[in-house]
């Protein structure tokens, strides 16, 4: 099969590991905003893998500036725009990683949403600060070991639950927010294109698996991206205008957590160390949370409440340990 | 044309000397002294008076990204600050020169906390002295005004394209009012036409700005910033050459040397502190002393040979700043040493910080100076110039 490159956004050539899942997001947002996007990105693994000078994979005008000032350069080069009177099919997507947007860089987002700058945002998020060697972001899943939350003997890794970013962007009463995953590639152009349908500013999270932080097979990263949906650990959905709309529930049911943590390398240390498997039971008290939240408590399956209530009642013993 | 005098704070003239050079996209956050300059152009904006876009920002960090975007995209662009504001943007500085972009920027300035001062001195703009902005120093509100519009004819000189930041002495300029002429409009348009970038975002043709570079092409990238920074030494010279052309008046340029040419002592200074010496200059002239002083307006580039003209003549030489770099001596005073020292010249140089955080310097302080270096006192280290001894608390406690 030939393929032909010309008409590509993100042309092929650029050097993310093998099955990237960051590289694929891009590609596909990318490709279906089009080349009338001007890009803005942060620092971080997406940047080093398409801008070696002096070449570079974008075939539409893309710009680096910082770590932390992603969202600011796309307010920025949207007041340009608007100032000389070229916004007119001209798409600004403002990029960054889980780290540049949720940590460091959040001051300029959460500037740029609530000025109502009519911009897309789009966080790459592989749950860690990839591009420096997988240290913990607060997008770090709870219990994912990274080298500054690493497993230990006083440790099961790092020990806070994501933070709620969609809900804090959606705080900002803009148009659209998604959450999508580089495992469900046929629904991110669709959710782009949703997006980019209105005024005003927008945020699209994407799931990325990253092989090489995650340690994962990277034949794998579109099952493994699919596997942290179809647990519960990563709710896909959408808020349109203040209504929130979750991805369709898998087909066969809820799946338990161990599938999709079994096949990664981060979470290796629950099912190796002794009393590793009982600690397996908070994260699918979390997954538990994350169904109820967007489907309802009859669509909670029992084990994942069953889970809910150990974990409930490990937190009381601690407490109570805590206390004696 | 004949322009008209008003009598205006510094930061009103200079909200009102910017509007005029036209700015497309305009970020700040407030923070004192600056904050009339961007609460001005606001209200310039809001009237309709100027067609700009003004963007109320999060932080300085974001004022000077936003800055970065518009300007990358293709507009002039502008933005003030001061001291905390002015480091806060420091990362967003180095990219900008780092990238060319001809962001014209005041720096109105201010101390660095700790302790905290809202008081004027140079430290602030000289944190970010080597990161390839190109710094005027006004000493009176006209010059602010002035520095602004050649601000922009340097910056955006394809010769050059680096950002260029005018400093003016926070309350000592921002807060005064003063007998200033607005530049005409019709003249200021002339002197400035309309921005067009030589590469901008434009999907009509994708360009890819701040790629990465390995370590074996980085650094003719950074020296680039040096080279473009020294070209900017005659453009400035041009550029204040044609400004007295259009609006009738000289302004700008690399420094001011004043009474110095056949000065034994000459004095070296930036900023509005140079009016105070001055008048000093001017008193120990008519008394018989042969004093002068030399007024750097372009600090960077550091104008090595304008310089080295200016002081060729003294028997020996006092730097006077409003900055330190703690732990070793002066910020300017080096400098003047390097100058001299690289032309084989054993001038003696003493440094005097007279001082930090917006201590008044009164004319005998100066007057001091020139008597000390005038009668051959050799110094062998910088000097924190009437420092108070009697209120510092114990040094070395228990020591
Ligand atoms: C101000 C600043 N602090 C730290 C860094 C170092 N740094 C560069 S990229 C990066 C991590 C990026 O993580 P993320 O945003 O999640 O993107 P990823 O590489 O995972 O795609 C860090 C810490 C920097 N460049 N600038
Ligand atoms: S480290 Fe992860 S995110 Fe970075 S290029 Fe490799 S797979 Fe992609
Ligand atoms: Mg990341």
């Amino acid at each position: 099969m030939e393929f032909d490159y010309r008409d590509r956004v993100l042309v092929p050539g650029y050097t993310s590991c093998l099955g990237c899942g960051e590289a694929m997001a891009m590609r596909i947002v990318a490709q279906a905003a089009g080349k009338n996007t001007i890009f803005t990105s942060c620092t971080g693994c997406s940047e080093i893998f398409t801008s070696r000078y002096p070449t570079s994979s974008w075939a539409a005008p893309w710009i680096h500036s910082l770590f932390e000032n992603s969202a600011a350069v796309a307010s920025g080069v949207y007041y340009a725009l608007k100032h000389r009177g070229k916004l007119e099919g001209v798409n600004v997507i403002g990029t960054g990683g889980d780290g540049g947007t949720a940590d460091i860089g959040i001051g300029c987002l959460s500037g740029a949403l609530e000025r109502g700058d009519d911009i897309l945002y789009c966080c790459w998020d592989n749950e860690a600060y990839m591009n420096t060697g997988i240290q913990r972001s607060s997008l770090t899943p709870f219990y994912a070991a990274t080298t500054t939350s690493p497993a230990g003997k006083a440790s099961w890794g790092n020990d806070r639950p994501k933070k709620d970013i969609p809900a804090i962007v959606a705080a900002h009463n803009i148009p659209y927010v998604g959450v999508g995953s580089c495992g469900y590639y046929r629904e991110l152009p669709r959710m782009v294109k949703k997006a980019l349908s209105y005024r005003g500013p927008k945020y699209l999270q994407i799931h990325s698996v990253c092989p090489a932080g995650w340690r994962s097979d990277p034949s794998q990263t579109a099952v493994i991206a699919r596997l942290a949906f179809e647990t519960g650990c990563y709710p896909l959905y959408e808020i349109i205008e203040g209504e929130t709309k979750p991805h369709k529930p898998p087909k066969e049911g809820w799946k338990h957590v161990e599938e999709y943590l079994k096949p990664q390398g981060r979470f290796r240390h629950l099912f190796r160390a002794e009393g590793g498997e009982g600690q397996i039971v908070r994260i699918q008290a979390l997954a538990g949370a994350n169904i109820r939240k967007f489907y309802g408590d009859d669509a909670v399956p029992d084990f994942a409440k069953e889970a809910e209530k150990k974990a409930e009642e490990m937190a009381e013993e601690q407490e109570a340990e805590a206390t004696a | 044309m004949a322009e008209k005098q008003e009598i205006l704070e510094g930061a009103m003239a200079v909200a009102h000397a910017v509007a005029r050079c036209r700015p497309e996209v305009i970020a700040a956050y407030p923070i004192t002294p600056q904050t009339h300059i961007s609460e001005e152009l606001s209200q310039i904006v809001a009237d309709g008076e100027l067609d700009a876009e003004f963007v109320k920002v999060e932080s300085e960090f974001g004022a000077a990204s936003v800055i970065l975007g518009a300007s990358a995209t293709g507009v002039r662009t502008y933005t003030a600050t001061s001291s905390q504001g002015l480091l806060l943007m420091s990362e967003v500085l180095w990219n900008i020169a780092g990238m060319r972009l001809p962001v014209v920027l005041a720096c109105a300035n201010r101390s660095i906390s700790a302790p905290l001062s809202i008081w004027c001195d140079h430290q602030d703009a000289e944190a970010i002295r080597d990161c390839g902005i190109i710094q005027f120093y006004a000493e009176d509100n006209q010059e602010a005004c002035d520095q602004h519009l050649i601000a922009y004819k340097v910056a955006e000189d394809r010769r050059v394209l680096l950002p260029v930041m005018v400093n003016l002495d926070g309350f000592l300029l921002t807060h005064v009012f003063e007998p200033t002429i607005l530049p005409d409009q019709q003249l200021a348009d002339r002197y400035l036409p309309p921005y067009e970038a030589v590469l901008k975002l434009d999907p009509a043709n994708p360009a890819t700005f701040g790629a990465f570079t390995e370590p074996d092409k980085c650094m003719e990238g950074r020296w680039m910033v040096h080279d473009a920074c020294m070209r900017s030494l005659p453009v400035i010279e041009e550029a204040s050459a044609e400004f007295e052309k259009v609006f009738g008046r000289p302004s700008g340029g690399l420094l001011e040397e004043y009474k110095s040419r056949d000065a034994e002592t000459i004095l070296i200074a930036k900023g509005s502190l140079c009016g105070t010496i001055k008048d000093v200059v001017d008193e120990m002239r008519e008394e018989g002393t042969k004093v002068g002083l030399l007024r750097i307006k372009t600090y960077r580039p550091w104008p090595t040979e304008a310089v080295l003209k200016a002081v060729s003549g003294a028997k020996q030489i006092a730097v006077i700043e409003r900055g330190a770099s703690f732990g070793a001596g002066g910020v300017m005073t080096p400098e003047v040493k390097e100058t001299l020292y690289d032309a084989g010249m054993q001038t003696p140089v003493s440094g005097f910080c007279v001082q930090l955080g917006g201590r008044e310097v009164p004319p005998d302080g100066i007057r001091e100076i020139v008597d000390r270096v005038a009668s051959g006192e050799k110094q062998t280290a910088y000097e924190y110039f009437r420092l108070k001894t009697e209120i510092l608390p114990e040094l070395v406690p228990g020591a």
